[in-house]
């Protein structure tokens, strides 16, 4: 395909797995935690950030030779303020109920270093093009840890997806609780999201050595 | 006073920055592999949190809430500005740092040296902006009451990263598994601490409101929540025609 040449491929993939901006990057950890218990609010804030830090960085980018570099944080601040009230209105508008459960947590993608880390890292020094595919490229890296975790918490800690009951009910005892199975409390509270995430790394780190750390 | 002491041992212990909301949590990571950096982030951290919070319930309270602005007359007791709160409140907290940092480095020069970069960096730590709008969703009543979160919720995300810093120093010579190394084993520490510090949850009240707050996190909790909301969409449904229909 002509259209995205190997370099901008990689822009878009490697922040999947080997340069994760969760796992490898330690960036936007914040909003990765506390909004997982279900995996509805974790595709929606994983798509909430795919907008900010996409059309945000192609805003930094076209304005990259205008901005001062006294006040660049300023203007970084600005532009993703702005576009974040705009999601919050969206989701207020169409989807009151999953906007009260992800509460300040939208507004807290202001300061997901994610967006500002990608800004100072990449969107300041390329073209609105590759800056583009770049924050597509992170933003999905970050969506996929939270699907994943939204994926385990929600299924053993309610026994359900997207609100689907999977299991069969818990309450009237059918499907798999029949068989005497209870969802794990455990799943729900927060510390659970912390363990999940380390288990990420340890698979994740497994499998490619190169990313261990060395003491 | 008593609630005055309520919300400071709350926010510290039970709802925790770190390890019930899981704010601050890059800068946590990694600045904690030292505890004497450690300790300086944190003083910074509740500093800023002590000057950022009531400023912000200022803001809130005479500018942002819906039908603040009645102050300035009675015909603007309608208009609700909520949502320049973002903007807002990252423009105060940017501008407060900025000055706490030129104050700092008037007044005391070896304080600057020793916080170096921190300062300028907890503009962007979402600690700040989350005790801020947690405030706001939280609906705090008073200047005092505002000022004691602030300066409660900072202690609090200061003896996180106190006690993850000590454990890492010490942890340095335990046998970790490689992949686990670094990030891993500081991923799944903290989330041990956060079921030890869920054992602060019956401190406040004793037996019953301490099963409640295990409900809170259960699955029918949840249900709850959605029907109640759904109950508040309907009811403002309902108001709006009565609207349509006052106009015909």
């Amino acid at each position: 395909m002509a259209l995205l040449s190997k370099k901008d491929t990689n822009l878009i993939l490697d922040p999947l797995a080997d340069n994760n901006p969760i796992t490898i990057q330690v960036l936007g950890i914040c909003s990765a935690l506390a909004i997982t218990a279900e995996l509805q609010a974790s595709v929606v804030m994983a798509i909430s950030v795919l907008f900010v830090l996409g059309v945000g960085n192609v805003v930094i980018s076209l304005l990259r030779n205008i901005i001062p570099t006294k006040i660049r944080i300023i203007v970084q601040l600005i532009v993703v303020a702005t576009l974040v009230i705009i999601v919050d209105q969206v989701l207020k508008a169409f989807a009151y109920e999953l906007s009260k459960t992800l509460s300040v947590f939208v507004g807290l993608i202001i300061t997901n270093c994610i967006i500002m880390g990608r800004f100072e890292a990449f969107a300041l020094g390329n073209g609105p093009w590759k800056a583009f595919l770049d924050g597509i490229g992170n933003a999905l890296g970050y969506g996929i840890i939270l699907i994943i975790v939204g994926f385990f918490r929600e299924l053993l800690g309610s026994g359900t997806l997207f609100g689907f009951k999977v299991f069969g009910d818990p309450v009237t005892r059918t499907g798999l609780y029949a068989t005497g199975y209870e969802n794990n409390g455990f799943m729900i509270i927060p510390p659970a999201a912390l363990i999940v995430v380390g288990i990420i790394i340890w698979v994740q780190r497994s499998r490619n050595r190169a990313l261990i750390e060395e003491n | 006073m008593l609630e005055h002491i309520e919300l400071f041992f709350k926010s510290i212990f039970i709802d925790n920055m770190v390890f019930a909301v899981f704010l601050g949590m890059c800068s946590y990571l990694a600045v904690s592999k030292k505890v004497a950096t450690a300790v300086g982030l944190g003083a910074a951290v509740i500093f800023v949190l002590a000057v950022t919070v009531p400023l912000n319930w200022l803001l809130d309270q005479y500018l942002l809430r819906d039908g603040a602005l009645v102050w300035l007359g009675p015909e603007y007791a309608d208009y609700n500005l909520s949502f320049l709160s973002f903007i807002l409140f990252i423009a105060t907290i940017a501008t407060m740092v900025q000055l706490v940092e030129i104050v700092v480095e008037k007044f005391s020069p070896a304080l600057y040296n020793s916080l170096g970069i921190f300062l300028p960096l907890i503009a962007v730590n979402c600690a700040i902006l989350g005790g801020s709008l947690f405030m706001q969703s939280r609906e705090i009543e008073t200047l005092g009451l505002a000022f004691n979160y602030g300066v409660s919720s900072g202690i609090g995300w200061f003896l996180a990263i106190l006690a993850i810093a000590a454990i890492r120093e010490k942890i340095r010579y335990s046998n970790v598994p490689a992949p686990l190394r670094g990030l891993g084993i500081t991923f799944i520490i903290t989330g041990l601490m956060g079921i030890g510090f869920q054992s602060f949850g019956g401190m406040l009240t004793g037996g019953d409101e301490a099963t409640a707050a295990v409900e809170e996190t259960t699955a029918e909790k949840i249900e709850e929540n959605k029907t109640k909301v759904k109950e508040e969409i309907d009811e403002k449904e309902i108001s709006f025609n009565d609207l349509i229909k006052e106009e015909e």
